[in-house]
């Protein structure tokens, strides 16, 4: 945690003092416009704020143009242009925290606090928030204090942490009073458990190490590809594309510099594994990375870390440093003439929409997330406009292991078309939520037995881009090619109300939508005011239709796999759980047209008039 | 020069390398409806209005390089019903009162709903946005509850004028046009822009002051006809 100097440790005035501050921040990284994330996190951490003087002076330095930097400024969630408190409690909001008891965590804080949710307090200490899913579903509800995370809380833990950072604990001091003693890995430990419920023989059990790494230095470029392409490796981030295809498209691409990046944004409600990965196998993740960089011609490697997990920038760090030290980073690695590879780690700072490669190339470029059009394709034009890799971390932890184990070995797991193993986060009602390493191809009835879910009514597989399915489907396979997910599942029992969970999976897409294209801006709002109406009881049976009709139009004319999937938890659910919205369906009566809501209608004029309708209050008077 | 061929609606293209399936067609003389996308200026790919069939595939025809030998659907009820969608959102999305706004005629947005004939009673709500109009400068004036995010004015400002007078801000529905400094009067914005022109924004949202009624009702843009019914004409010149 920055926090800068203060001012009078420079005996400046406070503006001064701020305008110097940006200078140093701006010049640490080389008043480089490409670092804006950088930039713009580094004077948030400080300053508390991105003001308006800010701005101007980081637009000068940088060269941009003002707007330009409001731009990125304003499309981060973690970032802010009104003043927030020296202590930022962000909630995790996720569905799984509200079935777990967040309301009432959540109004611990604002009592003790003093302020309610949204707000700053008077004497800017404090700022309490809520933030979609933060990567902790295994322990919900889970809250973010500045750079730290605290985990499983219950109205009295909430009490007391509250109570102690208004008496000036620092937040560090919250998960140990020896907090500046510990290990990086200790802290992380500390505030986190992983939760690894099952090992499988890739990844969570025993892995030596760098011997992939070792392995891929012997071996040439070609031979590494041609290896990952006989393993069958898919992607593990959600779309399952051919890792050793792709690695191929980079390295026949023209142009001299090329990347590597790892994509450890991991945002998609649910999902948690890369979490238990980077922190438990964080040597095997950039093992990985360096097995592509060899494979594909990159020198320069970047880890997009979603802003949610800045708790384990510094264990990354020192994973990178110690590995410069040992020469697996840097020049000659291994010994090896002309194997060149570095690694630098880029923070996001809360947007989803950046777990898509094209919008996490955006904003490693230092601009707002923004999917970029396709084609080109990233392995021809991604960073900077040059040949890129981008994996998720899973990926390139598989892709480390096999060049160690042999191809063979990993293809021979799993089931025809996907294969291998693969890390599965298991939340909601059971009674072991965590991290699963199974082989593809498990059915989801196995699997909510090796769980304890066996009571779910609903499960949720892929997150909610992905698809919810009701018991008569629980013989389908955990595959690319049936039930395909890059690592969620949350299970719901039959006390969860399902339009409950589909009207905040919507919210979650309006809030995540980057506002590029029209379809998913715009009628993802629509679809969430839809859901709504069904769930006050105010739809009527043309509602059915409507819904899946405009669904169709976002999904046939989005930009890119947000807007695509983003009606996935109404499509899925009016498939699977007809009943759900049947049963919340009347015929109009007062021949109102479809799907037009009277009440929320004249609300407006209602408040104006400071009185009630006496044709459409039909209670008025009683 | 090497090219390529494809159809459209059945109607044989030819195409250079690296233009897109809508470069290709305005060439040929047929029109793919479209917001966001103007001659002379970078693409956008964000109306989504342009949306074709290639091969089956929705793909916005602005952005997608012109394909060898596919088929491309155009004008389908399918793809027009999804096309009414998109302008039905942007006027829901805005504040859009043809009669009193003085765009009305010249409209693009009015145009292309014409077009596509939305003329059945609306199913979406109004988002009702509530953005002050900054007046502030002698020429034009700025009404952004009119917008409809197509970034023409951006990208002339940046890359004609080489001034950089707009820009997005903020994120998902909140992401909306505005300017590089408190108000208009704060910028380098000029009368002479080509990015404040009155080709430049499809709606009624850059305004030019005293300019308004110039030109009456019955003489302007869509008195004359369809939207793109000119295509024809315009790929002959
Ligand atoms: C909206 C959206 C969010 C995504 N989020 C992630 C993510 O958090 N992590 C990830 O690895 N891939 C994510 N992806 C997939 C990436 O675009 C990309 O396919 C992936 O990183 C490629 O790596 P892989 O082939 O190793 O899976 C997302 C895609 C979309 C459309
Ligand atoms: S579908 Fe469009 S608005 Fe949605 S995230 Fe993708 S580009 Fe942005
Ligand atoms: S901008 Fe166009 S659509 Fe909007 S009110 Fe004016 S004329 Fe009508
Ligand atoms: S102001 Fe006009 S030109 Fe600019 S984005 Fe809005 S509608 Fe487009
Ligand atoms: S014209 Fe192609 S997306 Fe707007």
């Amino acid at each position: 945690m920055s926090t800068g100097k203060n001012a009078a440790d420079e005996g400046l005035e406070p503006a001064a003092s701020n305008q110097v501050q940006i200078e140093q921040i701006c010049a640490a990284f080389d008043n480089d416009h490409g670092r804006m994330l950088d930039i713009l996190r580094a004077v948030q951490d400080a300053q508390r704020v991105i003001s308006q003087d800010a701005i101007l002076r980081i637009a000068e330095l940088t060269g941009l143009k003002p707007i330009e930097v409001e731009g990125v400024a304003s499309f981060y969630a973690f970032l802010s242009l009104t003043p927030r408190g020296r202590v930022t409690i962000r909630l995790c909001d996720d569905i799984v925290d509200r079935f777990a008891g967040l309301a009432e965590v959540q109004a611990a804080f604002e009592t003790v606090l003093g302020i309610k949710t949204g707000e700053t307090s008077a004497d800017g200490a404090f700022s309490l928030e809520c933030t979609p899913c933060i990567g902790l579903c295994d322990q919900a509800p889970a809250a973010m204090v500045n750079d730290i995370v605290l985990t499983s809380l219950t109205p009295e833990s909430a009490r007391l942490f509250a109570a102690r950072l208004k008496d000036g604990t620092r937040p560090e001091d919250l998960i140990s009073d020896r907090f500046d003693d510990l290990t990086p890995i200790e802290r992380a430990r500390r505030m986190v458990d992983n939760n690894i419920r099952h090992a499988g023989c890739v990844l969570l059990g025993d892995v030596p190490q760098d011997a992939g790494l070792r392995a891929a230095a012997a071996a040439t470029p070609a031979q590494i590809i041609e290896s990952i392409e006989r393993s069958g490796l898919r992607g593990c981030g959600g779309a399952g594309f051919a890792t050793g295809q792709k690695w191929r498209f980079a390295s026949t691409a023209g142009g001299h510099r090329r990347f590597v990046i790892c994509n450890a944004d991991e945002g998609e409600p649910g999902t948690f594994k890369d979490r238990v990965l980077l922190t438990e196998r964080p040597r095997l993740t950039i093992e990985g990375m360096t097995i592509a960089a060899r494979a594909v011609g990159a020198r320069e490697g970047i880890l997009y870390l979603r802003g949610e997990y800045v708790y384990l920038r510094e264990l990354l760090e020192d994973v990178l440093a110690d590995r410069r030290v040992r020469g697996l980073l840097g020049s000659n690695i291994l010994g090896v003439d002309g194997f060149d590879f570095d690694v630098r780690l880029q923070i996001g700072a809360g947007a989803y929409i950046c777990g898509a490669e094209g919008a996490l190339i955006s904003s490693c470029e230092g601009l707002p997330g923004e999917p970029k059009t396709r084609p080109p394709f990233p392995t021809t034009h991604g960073y900077l406009g040059c040949p890129t890799v981008v994996n998720n971390v899973e990926t390139f932890c598989h892709a480390a292991r096999i060049m160690d184990g042999g191809a063979k070995w990993f293809f021979d797991m799993g089931i025809a078309g996907s294969h291998g193993t693969k890390l599965f986060s298991v939340s909601g009602d059971c009674l072991n939520p965590g991290v699963y390493e199974w082989p593809y191809g498990m059915s989801i009835r196995d699997m909510l037995v090796a769980v304890g879910g066996e009571d779910a009514a609903a499960v949720l597989v892929g997150g909610p881009s992905g698809a919810m399915i009701a018991r008569d489907m629980f013989h389908r396979k955990l595959t690319f090619d049936d039930l395909s997910t890059g690592g969620a599942i949350v299970i719901f029992s039959g006390d969860r109300n399902v339009l409950e969970i589909v009207e905040y999976y919507m919210s979650f897409f309006v809030h995540e939508s980057c506002g590029y294209c029209t379809p998913c801006r715009v009628g993802n709002v629509f679809l969430q005011k839809a859901v709504a109406k069904f769930r006050a009881g105010k739809a009527n049976p043309a509602d059915i239709d409507y819904m899946r009709d405009l669904s169709q139009t976002i999904v046939e004319t989005s930009r890119c796999g947000l807007g695509m999937t983003s009606p996935n938890p109404i499509l899925s659910t009016l498939d699977n759980f007809p009943l759900v919205y049947s049963a919340m369906v009347k015929a109009p009566e007062d021949r109102l047209r479809a799907t037009f809501d009277i009440q929320s209608a004249i609300s407006d004029a209602r408040h104006l008039a400071k009185r009630r309708s006496y044709i459409f209050d039909k209670d008025f008077g009683a | 020069m090497s090219g390529l061929r494809f159809e459209i609606d059945g109607v044989e293209i030819a195409a250079r390398d690296g233009q897109t399936i809508m470069e290709a067609a305005d060439a040929a003389g047929v029109y793919i409806p479209r917001l966001c996308d103007h001659e002379g200026l970078r693409h956008q790919g964000g109306c989504r209005v342009c949306t074709v069939k290639c091969n089956g595939r929705s793909v916005a025809a602005c952005t997608e390089p012109a394909p060898p030998d596919a088929v491309v659907e155009n004008e389908t009820p399918h793809i027009n019903k999804m096309r009414r969608d998109l302008v039905e959102m942007l006027f829901h999305e805005g504040n859009h009162l043809c009669p009193i706004c003085e765009a009305s005629g010249n409209c693009e947005l009015q145009a292309m709903a014409y077009r596509l004939d939305m003329t059945d009673p609306t199913r979406f709500p109004y988002l009702e946005p509530c953005r002050p109009v900054d007046a502030s400068h002698p020429d034009i004036a700025l009404d952004t509850n009119r917008c409809i995010s197509c970034g023409r004015c951006i990208r002339a400002s940046q890359d004609i004028d080489g001034k950089g007078i707009f820009g997005y801000v903020g994120r998902g529905i909140h992401r909306h046009v505005a300017v590089n400094g408190p108000d208009l009067a704060h910028t380098d914005a000029t009368i002479d822009d080509v990015a404040v022109s009155a080709d430049v924004c499809p709606v009624g949202c850059i305004i030019r002051k005293r300019v308004g009624f110039s030109r009456p009702i019955g003489e302007r843009d869509s008195d004359h006809g369809l939207i793109g019914s000119n295509a024809k004409a315009k790929a002959d010149d």
